[in-house]
């Protein structure tokens, strides 16, 4: 009846990586040595790749669905691993080098003698919560209120996008911002009062992560196949059509743009919560650009593909970085421009391949005749 | 007079780096009437359109729908205020099924918070059945657009913008690439829309207009030439200088 938007795979790989966290996280339980037993390196290892995994289906929100190519994703990743360091930093309380409870090591550092305002209350974890997801939010609503109201697309709104994370990067090196200068928010010890170094709090981050990545999964399968899915597909590919039917496509991009990045920065929250560190590398913009080409090697507007594509290209770089790091660069570059040439849909585009039944999965793919604007 | 007119531009203009589209253009259309346009290239014909759907601003002149100021609103205004418009190229959205295109059409929800928890209810399908009947694409209802010939695009988009129910339709060539049977049953479909809705046609095929058997309008350099039955305005010399040169 309807365009077959179901992206049923999304359902079997959302059953899959919670499954696969939870039995690493308890696998990671066992002592170690033993057979089935796994290394807390694979387990920080797993956890960063499903953090990623958020970061890039993030981006496949956008770019698949509505057509914007975002180049500074990771500003809103970044902005979430910014906002739960914050909180972090303060649960270290007198623990730290200086032993001082009000003030975190690099205030004491640089000779401050109170806490910046933006800082209040964020000992709280609910305030933490509330800075990781509000601060990226509202930047996301603000930048796409600005950008789609005045009809910037295409090649521009990427640019805009590349300078917004190139701007905060510049601006969080500053010793002066707050935020630890270019050391970053580290020396984090627990989180809600549990230890971070312990193995039982790192197997629950990692098993929770692969749920939370599950539900949003599941929960971008919801959006993009209902109704507002179909009208942000049709935004995508005539956005001046849209108009005539009396939709307001800076209005249905604007949404998809502030949920998108409230999944960034989730994935950022749940990355620095097991990486331990959050710098303003963080948003660099070569990172925006690689959780592209996840998305791209993945399968662009699969939802699937993204986690499959974040997935994939970091175990690559891990294996990679690991045997000939000086060449990682190039193999990624070499990835992307074989994906974009060989193969325009990415793994699942491979995947879809193998012989099925008939127009079964019709997936929004980006057929986009006239451009995106008129 | 004036109160009763459904669509009444006044005198608008508008100029395109010095050249002038639409020179001092009026134009009454009165409730439930069908309009047919016509007028030789560059007469202005799809700049009047853009002007009554919001997509373009005139620089002078009054254009006003039941009273409301149209120059002052945005084309998903104008749209809810029931002015539907069919492309001179059809324009569907060939990602989604023939299906999908008539739901998006379908009048009612657009507000993107509303749309996010939408649930496809019995009388959208009901609607949606009967539009596939009116535009005889049943069979397609599952197809993507994309894959559509040419004058089942046209059709699909005329079921969009009945779904819309418009209380006005501009309709911009509506025929152009059709075979002679589809234009014959398109000008019957349009008359059949007429009966509950306002129309206006832009089309050069002659014949098709003739079918329509309404009032017509010849454009020309962005004025209105001649306005009356189609066999008296072909009879007027100014009409067939314009067409046929000096």
């Amino acid at each position: 009846m309807s365009t077959h938007f179901s992206f049923r795979s999304a359902r079997w790989t959302a059953l899959l990586v919670v499954v696969l966290a939870l039995v690493l996280a308890l696998a990671s339980l066992l002592p170690q040595g033993s057979a089935l037993s796994v290394s807390p390196f694979v387990v920080t290892l797993c956890g960063k790749y499903l953090s990623y995994a958020l970061l890039a289906l993030a981006v496949d929100l956008v770019w698949g669905f509505a057509g914007i190519l975002t180049l500074g994703h990771a500003a809103f990743f970044a902005l979430g691993a910014y906002g739960m360091g914050m909180y972090l930093t303060r649960a270290i309380g007198a623990r730290g080098v200086y032993g001082n409870a009000d003030l975190p090591d690099f205030m004491v550092f640089l000779s401050w003698h109170r806490l910046p305002w933006y800082w209040w209350g964020s000992d709280h974890f609910l305030v933490g919560v509330v800075l990781m997801l509000g601060v990226p939010a509202v930047l996301a609503g603000l930048f796409g209120w600005l950008a789609f109201r005045s009809r910037v697309s295409g090649v521009y709104l990427s640019i805009i996008t590349q300078a917004l994370t190139y701007a905060l990067m510049l601006a969080f090196f500053q010793n002066g911002l707050g935020f630890g200068g270019n050391n970053g928010l580290t020396g984090f010890k627990d989180v809600l009062g549990f230890d971070l170094t312990a193995p039982s709090t790192r197997a629950v981050l990692l098993a929770l992560t692969g749920v939370i990545l599950g539900a949003v999964l599941m929960g971008a399968r919801a959006l993009m196949g209902g109704r507002y899915g179909r009208v942000l597909v049709a935004v995508r590919d005539t956005e001046s059509r849209t108009r005539f039917l009396g939709y307001r496509p800076e209005q249905v991009k604007l949404v998809v743009w502030i949920v998108s990045a409230l999944i960034a920065a989730l994935g950022g929250a749940l990355y620095v919560l097991q990486i331990g560190i959050v710098n303003p590398g963080e948003f660099a913009p070569a990172n925006s650009i690689e959780a592209v080409i996840w998305v791209a090697v993945g399968g662009r507007g699969t939802l699937t593909g993204a986690v499959i594509g974040a997935v994939l290209v970091n175990f690559g770089k891990t294996l990679f970085t690991a045997i000939l790091p000086e060449f990682w660069l190039y193999g990624l570059g070499a990835l992307f421009l074989a994906t974009t040439l060989f193969l325009p849909n990415g793994v699942m585009g491979l995947l879809r391949h193998v012989p099925r039944k008939r127009d079964e999965e019709v997936t929004p793919e980006i057929t986009n005749p006239e451009g995106s604007n008129a | 007079m004036t109160t009763a007119a459904l669509l009444d531009l006044r005198d608008v203009s508008v100029s395109f780096d010095g050249f002038r589209a639409i020179n001092g253009l009026s134009l009454t259309l009165a409730p439930g009437e069908m309009r047919a346009i016509v007028g030789p290239n560059g007469a202005g014909k799809t700049t009047m359109m853009d002007i009554i759907t919001g997509k373009t601003r005139p620089d002078t002149g009054s254009v006003t729908f039941r009273g409301h100021d149209l120059t002052r609103l945005d084309e998903p205004a104008i749209a809810e205020l029931g002015i539907g418009r069919k492309f001179q190229k059809p324009t569907v959205f060939e990602a989604l099924s023939v299906w999908d295109n008539l739901l998006l059409a379908l009048k009612g929800l657009r507000r993107p918070h509303r749309l996010l928890f939408a649930r496809l209810t019995p009388d959208e399908i009901r609607r949606i059945e009967g539009l596939l009947a009116t535009i005889r694409l049943g069979a397609e209802s599952t197809r993507a657009a994309g894959g559509l010939s040419h004058g089942q695009k046209q059709w699909l988009e005329i079921g969009m913008l009945l779904a819309q129910e418009p209380d006005l339709l501009l309709v911009d060539e509506p025929v152009a690439g059709m075979t002679d049977a589809e234009t014959a049953e398109t000008a019957g479909l349009l008359r059949e829309i007429n009966r509950t809705r306002s129309v206006v046609v832009v089309e050069h095929d002659m014949d098709f207009v003739r079918a329509l058997d309404v009032t017509v309008t010849v454009l020309h350099e962005g004025a209105v030439l001649a306005e009356g039955p189609l066999d008296t305005v072909s009879n007027d010399p100014r009409v067939i200088e314009v067409y046929l040169g000096r």
